[in-house]
């Protein structure tokens, strides 16, 4: 097989690339946001030990983590629309699928962080005067994000690789942009082969950055 | 100024609390001891309810700690809690330890919380460690740190659960200075401790609990005077713990 490049130029890069790259990143950059403020809630909820709340929260998370990303993907974007009355777009629509899927991991990995600060920890921010509220937001969740940090990291490069399952819908992002790339210039092969080298290299330089604050923290503590 | 008024606890079918009952006056030293598992740290939880009660009532300045209305958060700010293992914020420096709840619980501003928090750094001989994070601090610093944050609050008493248990033997003398300088100041403080000669020093009463009850509660001198009148569980106590 005779694998050739040449068509790859800087214009083809703006062109097509780099408003899928600029979509990927975003849409990881919104989930990871909404995914942690989101699963931090229901993390608080499953530690409530009140069963009204723990509940639900429980339900979601473990209904969420059942199902494939990528029929959540397909089922928001259909059934949005039928919901609202109007469509809203692939784009749109991953931002909100990605925020309720990631939540229910982020609230996983949030939960463990909350347990890993010492129950001592919020006796002595009761016994300061601080309420249920200030305990958990200026002692137990700061501490507890610090411990995460690492994970929710790793969970966050997770999530920029998961983020080309949107082609299930249809919306431009990075994959997308190379697919349309190797259909226009008829160079599936090699154009796949680029968008997989762009891929690890963003993961693996990210993984390299995770390791590296990792390293930090221990030394901190 | 505190009234602890027939107070009983279960943890589920385990009685640690059985009727306890004694009161607390301003500028009072009390010490706490017995062997452990007694129920006296659980005593000094249940003051300011990071131990919640089953029967019984607790008053502190007059404010009953069991009642639904009672603003807790409140109450605990005008009690100051010194733990067992110091339980500095780890992520905070030692001025942020000692302003973080002036500012939060006691509205005050940045400005005066910092002067309040850093004259009584002051006090406790940390002043040069201000802007230290608690792991950068021996045990014994950590702990006068604790005590700081406490203070800063300006508590109407101070309860101190176990305050040298956890420190290295060469360190608990330094917290101890601390807390004979805050008898002498007219603080009124409450103690679990197994420092007798502390009690000796310092303190006004002792209190001896034993399996849950207040088996004893009498004034320092006779407490530790006459032994003969004592009873025959405080005896065999006092016997193992001044032996060394």
């Amino acid at each position: 097989m005779n694998l050739d490049f040449s068509f790859i130029t800087g214009d083809l890069l703006v062109n097509y690339i780099w408003g899928g790259l600029k979509y990927s990143v975003l849409l990881t950059l919104v989930a990871m946001a909404g995914g942690i403020v989101l699963g931090t809630l229901l993390a608080m909820m499953r530690l409530s030990g009140i069963r009204a709340l723990e509940w639900p929260a429980s339900l979601y998370v473990n209904t969420i983590r059942s199902i494939p990303l990528v029929m959540v993907i397909l089922w928001f974007f259909l059934l949005v629309p039928f919901i609202i009355g109007r469509p809203i777009g692939a784009e749109n629509s991953a931002y909100f699928t990605f925020i309720i899927f990631e939540a229910a991991y982020f609230a996983e990995i949030m939960r463990a962080g909350i347990q890993s600060v010492p129950k001592g920890q919020t006796y002595a921010g009761y016994a300061i005067g601080l309420t249920y509220g200030q305990t958990m937001q200026f002692i137990v969740l700061p501490q507890a994000f610090r411990n995460m940090l690492p994970v929710l990291l790793t969970q966050t490069i997770i999530l920029f690789q998961d983020t080309s399952l949107v082609y299930a819908i249809g919306a431009y992002d990075l994959l997308k942009g190379f697919e349309v790339v190797g259909k226009n210039f008829n160079r599936p092969v090699e154009t796949y082969l680029v968008a997989t080298v762009v891929y690890f290299v963003i993961c693996f330089s990210l993984s390299m950055l995770v390791r590296r604050l990792q390293k930090k923290i221990t030394i901190i503590r | 100024m505190i009234q602890i008024q027939n107070v009983s606890k279960w943890y589920g079918s385990f009685q640690v609390l059985t009727d306890c009952t004694t009161a607390i006056q301003k500028g009072e030293v009390v010490v706490v001891c017995g062997p452990s598992g007694s129920g006296k740290s659980t005593l000094i939880k249940t003051v300011n309810a990071l131990e919640p009660i089953d029967n019984g009532d607790i008053l502190v300045d007059g404010t009953s700690v069991v009642h639904p209305k009672t603003d807790l958060p409140k109450l605990r700010s005008k009690v100051g809690m010194v733990f067992q293992h110091f339980e500095l914020f780890p992520h905070l420096t030692v001025t942020e330890n000692l302003t973080l709840a002036q500012i939060k619980v006691l509205q005050r501003n940045q400005e005066e919380a910092k002067n309040r928090g850093l004259k009584i750094l002051e006090r406790v001989g940390l002043s040069a460690h201000k802007d230290k994070f608690p792991s950068q601090l021996s045990g014994g610093q950590q702990q006068r740190v604790a005590i700081a944050r406490a203070l800063s609050m300006d508590p109407i008493v101070m309860l101190f659960d176990e305050p040298t248990s956890a420190l290295d033997p060469e360190m608990v003398g330094e917290v101890l200075d601390v807390m004979v300088q805050l008898a002498n100041e007219g603080m009124t403080m409450i103690c679990v401790t197994h420092e007798m000669g502390f009690a000796k020093r310092v303190s006004d009463r002792v209190i001896f609990m034993d399996q849950g009850r207040i088996v004893e509660d009498c004034q320092k001198d006779v407490f530790f005077g006459d032994s003969d009148s004592r009873t025959p569980r405080a005896q065999d106590f006092l016997r193992k713990i001044l032996q060394h």
